[in-house]
């Protein structure tokens, strides 16, 4: 249809404009592992020292559903009401929250949604379903990627990430790493390069045909 | 699956400790990537993995790289840190891998911050 090739044109036109304007690249959350990572750093900031991550991507009832665990301080019910608010944050530098609403977006335009639980003292977890072949779903992204700068970015904290793809299952838990390393720490290089590799090769077979 | 292996483990763990026992234990220079949301949605991620690559490229040991949450500037996402052993520490604003290249070579490698890039320059104390 010519009107709809008219408007993606001028809609391109804009978003490269934009982009220009700026001096950089078009600033957005491309894709769901930088929701991840984002949820994942709120939890470090709320003082985790345990993340768990879980993918599950269920192609036969055609669901993918992401969940983001820590064991932080938690949010009191008051601010767990208002949490998906735009302009809610726990932040003192800028006013402005925007992670969680920013992936409920996310959600939402994959028919789906984002939900959180949150007990003061013991943690909080998000849980983002959408449907896995819906047309504006995101894409999974880098999620090795992910990972390795939580770990690396967070030595103290531990993480374990779960993804599973229609039976096939890939696992990392940091705390089993942790300690078969002794005193090495994880941001080591050498242990990061290996965790990479090992991250790299495990999502390849997960997705593998 | 790919299994962590035990014996992998342990290799790097031997290794690591006898490069410990050369190594003097402090780090010589550390790298902080902004990871708040307002970074992750310019590109901190990329500039993440950018460093890591060149760490492991070079095979250096005594630099480390970190994430920080965010400062207050989004607009200047995304944003790094740069301290150098007895140096002050230098943040480095509007990043893309080509700014990040010349901070590691000029900066983390040679020691001479790159001022070209810097979030400031001088000091608000002393008005003139």
């Amino acid at each position: 249809m010519p009107a709809r090739t008219a408007d993606e044109s001028s809609n391109r036109r804009i978003s490269e404009r934009g982009a220009q304007r700026d001096g950089q690249r078009f600033r957005h959350m491309e894709d769901l592992s930088l929701h991840i990572l984002d949820v994942a750093e709120n939890g470090i900031s709320a003082g985790a020292d345990l993340i768990k991550i879980a993918v599950e991507e269920d192609l036969r009832r055609d669901t993918l559903t992401i969940t983001i665990e820590d064991n932080g301080r938690g949010m009191e019910p008051e601010f767990l009401a208002k949490v998906l608010d735009p302009f809610v944050t726990t932040r003192t530098t800028r006013k402005v929250g925007l992670g969680l609403s920013l992936f409920q977006q996310s959600a939402r335009e994959a028919e789906g949604d984002l939900e959180i639980r949150s007990t003061p003292g013991q943690g909080t977890s998000v849980r983002a379903y959408m449907s896995h072949s819906h047309i504006d779903r995101k894409p999974m992204g880098n999620m090795a990627e992910t990972v390795i700068t939580l770990i690396e970015g967070n030595p103290d904290t531990d993480f374990v990430y779960n993804h599973i793809k229609d039976g096939r299952k890939f696992v990392l838990d940091t705390r089993e790493i942790r300690e078969e390393l002794e005193e090495i720490p994880l941001n080591n290089p050498e242990v990061i390069r290996f965790l990479r590799e090992n991250l790299i090769q495990g999502l390849n077979e997960l997705n593998e045909p | 699956m790919p299994k962590i292996s035990i014996q992998d483990l342990k290799k790097i763990k031997e290794k690591e400790r006898a490069r410990m026992v050369l190594r003097e234990g402090e780090y010589r220079a550390k790298i902080t990537v902004h990871m708040g949301t307002c970074g992750i949605a310019a590109g901190a991620r990329e500039i993440m993995t950018y460093f890591r690559d060149r760490i492991g490229q070079e095979n250096l040991t005594d630099v480390i790289l970190t994430n920080s949450g965010c400062a207050g500037l989004c607009a200047k996402e995304p944003m790094i840190t740069v301290e150098l052993a007895d140096a002050a520490p230098v943040k480095y604003v509007l990043l893309d891998k080509e700014k990040a290249q010349r901070i590691f070579d000029e900066h983390v490698l040679a020691g001479k911050p790159v001022e070209d890039y810097a979030l400031a320059r001088g000091s608000e104390t002393r008005a003139t």
